[in-house]
């Protein structure tokens, strides 16, 4: 372990643009789990197929990843508005949402990261672009540009995110349907046609996240599972539904990660986001701007 | 004789909001309190506090002569503490015998008793004819009708063989007959010993059946003492009809 | 049927099974069946956990590894003053099953005070630190790996995975006496409070903070006694596979296709489930066998949300307590009074 300050610098900086995709990444779970309690454990698998989609048109017909993952979008709504209409018949009206919601979302992640290794393999695969491979420098700091890039749509991402919740109609019904039912009702709103267009939009945020996956790194269908826990740990720390949380959480366990695979070593990265995810439900499961 | 519960300066926020400020009761061994208050005023985050389903920030209770804060919920209603919840909590898949029966294995048995299953079952069944629900002994919650469930959350309170039983609005949708039976039946507890508080809207129960009355309004206690005089207070009219 | 006579039951059916195996003369059955057991007792215990008490634990893999990883640590340790084997297999699945009690309830302590989500999530985490620990820990391997060599042959049974098919039986039969015992106990009724209406039960007088250690105590040390074999069967342990997610899929799978409120539903389910598992490895691929887990498990959950045993209560279509007073006369269990689709009250 030879400490140095360049390295030391090089691996905050990297934490940081790390932690920005990271936050494209929670964002989805921070609607679902954050605002409407609904605990999709497979999200990352949703976003596995967000890269791979964005792998095969991007192979086949040469565009751009981010533009694919944007086009698909629709498609990625869709799938998450279906998705909650069965959750919400299945086990919402019921009341099970519990112990059968979590089953429900872990047999469709497994069903997803299955599905994709009968169909693609266990090889590991990638995307080509423009802005894969070269790196800015400043100084002593090395800024690669497939990490930089994916970083600022993120967190344009998220800004776009922020102001449909606060400004829109529909977004605003959603943090409603989080809080008062009833009330939402009374205002001639549906709640579960709310929560299904909330639903759809987490959904459709892996679609972008996935694209800013394959082009940080290349991608196999297991990689998802290294992000459950990463999802959540931010999701808590950033205080459950908290846009601007989201993103300082992120920032924050990216640069944890990244010092401590500098300086520890790759194989206790894994660790790190599990282990400030029991921290901080331990001492702090507020989080820190959490409700 | 030294007070049965002891509410001193008692204080809970939720985040910003003051949900109880400064809540002071004392209530005697054998009385016959009722509580009311508008809707909101703060008679069920009382009762929470009181009974260890919440905690108070601030303030602290005494029961028996012991100070009750920080300990869980069953710890107090081991100690003879019991409240019936004011939107029912029925175990869904238990049926009725087996609901009645869980204070029993668990609190009554706690204190010492130990009967032969037998016996329990007995038991059982006595604590649902007092509340009328024997015939449906074997039903589970989800066969029982709103009016039916209070009774059950009645049944199981008084299954813990409490020395203070809360009451909360166990009498909320029940006909005229039906109030007449939970109050004959609240009386005959407090005939037997059983310090009973009264949570209610139903006046007419209410004044019947308190022998003191207490009135919360945002989390205050405005008024303590006789019921006549409590409900001419002009504060107390003011909170119900200025409402 | 009383306790006594179902333990003495239980273990004829399952001599009688074994020695039905042993007729056939073919070890692939042992090999086979020792699989299917393991995930008897696996989604038994996760059962205890997740089934009576209503919490459902993500990390099978980190209490199963744990035993696993404990048998390779002893091994180690003995091998390296060239006593190998020294350390009797059952006594090696008591000291994994205590080393994961122990942790089950150290992880009960920490999270269980969480919500049913965080605490499954909680799980979850719990198993990969356990995982990275493992992966750094060069004395039981690394992640390169470590390797057992089992013995050829062992005593009256001839191959060695004989014995090991047969330590498993026995270790399902405890698991299911003890799942069972549970549930005919004051305990079972306790369990079904806390899954039900966890305030409600605190307020009756249930110490449900206790109740759910006792749980994840009991769940986890399960766990760990099924694991600790494992380096014996296997031969070659790696932790990916060990920590693998597979584990937890398959013992939420298979109480929740065979029924969560009785210690019949996991066993049906890990039969059933398992055996088809068996099948589609060696006819198709181990790949479609996970996405036939999770499809299953999907569709279940859905559809039939209490397993097996709730479409057979349905399909015989007798009221619950009907079905229940004629199988047994005494104490009447909560787990069996729940009816195949409890809906909770609903509040006014």
């Amino acid at each position: 372990m030879i400490f140095s300050f360049d390295l030391l610098i090089n691996a905050i900086v990297s934490g940081i643009l790390i932690g920005g995709f990271y936050a494209a990444v929670t964002c989805g779970v921070s609607l679902s789990f954050g605002i409407l309690d609904i605990v999709n454990i497979a999200q990352p698998a949703f976003i596995i197929l967000g890269s791979y989609i964005a792998y095969m048109l991007n192979n086949s017909l040469g565009i751009d990843p981010i533009l694919i993952s944007i086009i698909v979008l629709p498609a990625f709504y869709l799938l998450g508005a279906v998705i909650y209409q069965i959750y919400y018949l299945a086990f919402e009206r019921r009341g099970q949402e519990s112990l059968r919601g979590l089953a429900f979302f872990f047999g469709l992640l497994f069903i997803t990261e299955v599905t994709l290794v009968l169909y693609f393999g266990v090889d590991y695969r990638y995307v080509q672009a423009s802005y894969i491979g070269p790196t800015w420098h400043f100084g002593f700091v090395d800024v690669p540009l497939r990490i930089l890039v994916p970083c600022l749509v993120s967190l344009l991402l998220i800004a776009v995110l922020q102001l449909l919740l606060t400004r829109s109609f529909v977004g605003r019904a959603i943090m409603a349907v989080a809080q008062d039912q009833l009330a939402l009702r009374l205002m001639a709103v549906d709640p579960v046609r709310i929560k299904r267009i909330a639903f759809g939009i987490s959904i459709a945020t892996a679609s972008l996240a996935g694209a800013f996956l394959i082009i940080i790194q290349p991608v196999e269908p297991s990689v998802g599972r290294q992000y459950i826990g990463r999802v959540f740990a931010i999701c808590v720390l950033g205080g459950m539904g908290s846009l601007p949380g989201t993103v300082i959480a992120a920032m924050l366990i990216g640069i944890v990660e990244s010092l401590t695979a500098t300086f520890y070593g790759p194989s206790w990265a894994p660790a790190v986001s599990f282990g400030v995810l029991l921290l901080t439900l331990a001492v702090r499961p507020a989080g820190l701007l959490g409700r | 004789m030294s007070d049965l519960l002891e509410v001193d300066n008692l204080g809970k926020r939720f985040g910003g909001f003051v949900a109880l400020e400064n809540i002071a009761l004392s209530v005697r061994a054998g009385e016959r309190l009722g509580l009311i208050g508008p809707n909101g005023s703060g008679k069920s985050t009382l009762v929470n506090c009181i009974c260890g389903t919440l905690r108070n920030e601030q303030g602290s209770v005494r029961f028996d002569g012991r100070v009750i804060d920080g300990l869980p919920a069953h710890a107090r209603t081991r100690l003879g503490l019991a409240r019936s919840f004011q939107l029912p909590r029925p175990f869904v898949s238990l049926n009725l015998m087996d609901n009645v029966r869980i204070p029993l294995l668990y609190t009554v048995a706690a204190r010492g008793a130990h009967h032969a299953a037998a016996a329990v079952d007995d038991h059982c069944h006595r604590l649902l004819r007092e509340v009328g629900l024997e015939a449906k002994a074997r039903h589970l919650p989800r066969d029982l009708t709103q009016v039916e469930m209070r009774k059950l959350e009645l049944a199981r309170a008084m299954a813990a063989e409490p020395k203070l039983l809360i009451a909360d609005e166990a009498m909320a949708g029940l006909t005229h007959s039906e109030i007449e039976d939970i109050l004959t039946l609240l009386v005959r507890l407090n005939e037997q010993g059983v310090t009973v508080i009264l949570i209610e809207h139903i006046m007419r129960a209410v004044m019947s059946f308190s022998r003191r009355l207490v009135v919360l309004v945002s989390g205050r206690k405005i008024a303590d003492g006789n019921p006549e005089e409590v409900m001419r207070d002009p504060e107390v009219e003011r909170a119900y009809l200025g409402q | 049927m009383r306790s006594i006579p179902f333990l003495l039951l239980s273990l004829v059916v399952g001599a009688a099974a074994f020695a039905g195996a042993m007729q056939l003369g073919n070890d692939y059955i042992f090999f086979a069946g020792y699989v299917v057991l393991q995930y008897i007792v696996l989604s038994t215990a996760w059962n205890i956990l997740g089934g009576y008490c209503g919490y459902v634990n993500f990390g099978t893999a980190g209490f199963f590894a744990l035993g696993a990883y404990s048998t390779v640590a002893i091994y180690q340790l003995i091998e390296a003053n060239e006593f190998p084997h020294l350390v009797p297999l059952p006594v090696l699945i008591l000291i994994g099953g205590a080393i994961s009690g122990v942790v089950g309830f150290g992880m009960g302590y920490l999270t269980l005070r969480l919500r049913g989500a965080f605490f499954a999530i909680a799980t979850l985490a719990l198993a990969v630190v356990l995982e990275t620990l493992v992966v750094n820990w060069d004395f039981v391997g690394g992640s390169r790996g470590a390797y057992i060599i089992r013995p050829e042959t062992i005593g009256p049974f001839g191959s060695y995975v004989k014995y090991l098919a047969l330590l498993m039986l026995l270790l399902a039969v405890a698991a299911l006496n003890v799942a069972r015992l549970i549930e005919r106990s004051r305990l079972g009724y306790g369990f079904a409070t806390i899954r039900d209406d966890e305030l409600a039960a605190e307020a009756a007088g249930v110490p449900t903070l206790r109740l759910k250690l006792i749980a994840t105590t009991i769940s986890g040390a399960l766990m760990g006694m099924a694991g600790a074999p494992f380096p014996y069967y296997i031969g070659y342990l790696q932790p990916d596979s060990t920590f693998g997610l597979d584990y937890a899929v398959n013992s939420i799978a298979m109480p929740l296709i065979g029924g969560t409120t009785s210690w019949v539903g996991p066993l049906i389910g890990a039969i059933l489930l398992g055996s088809l598992q068996q099948i589609i490895t060696v006819t198709i691929s181990s790949a479609v066998n996970l996405l036939i887990v999770g499809g299953l498990l999907v569709f279940f959950v859905v559809v039939a949300p209490n397993g097996i045993l709730g479409l057979v209560h349905k399909y015989l279509q007798r009221k619950p307590d009907d079905f229940v007073g004629r199988r047994r006369t005494d104490l009447e269990t909560p787990a069996a009074a729940a009816a195949p689709d409890a809906a909770p009250g609903t509040p006014p």
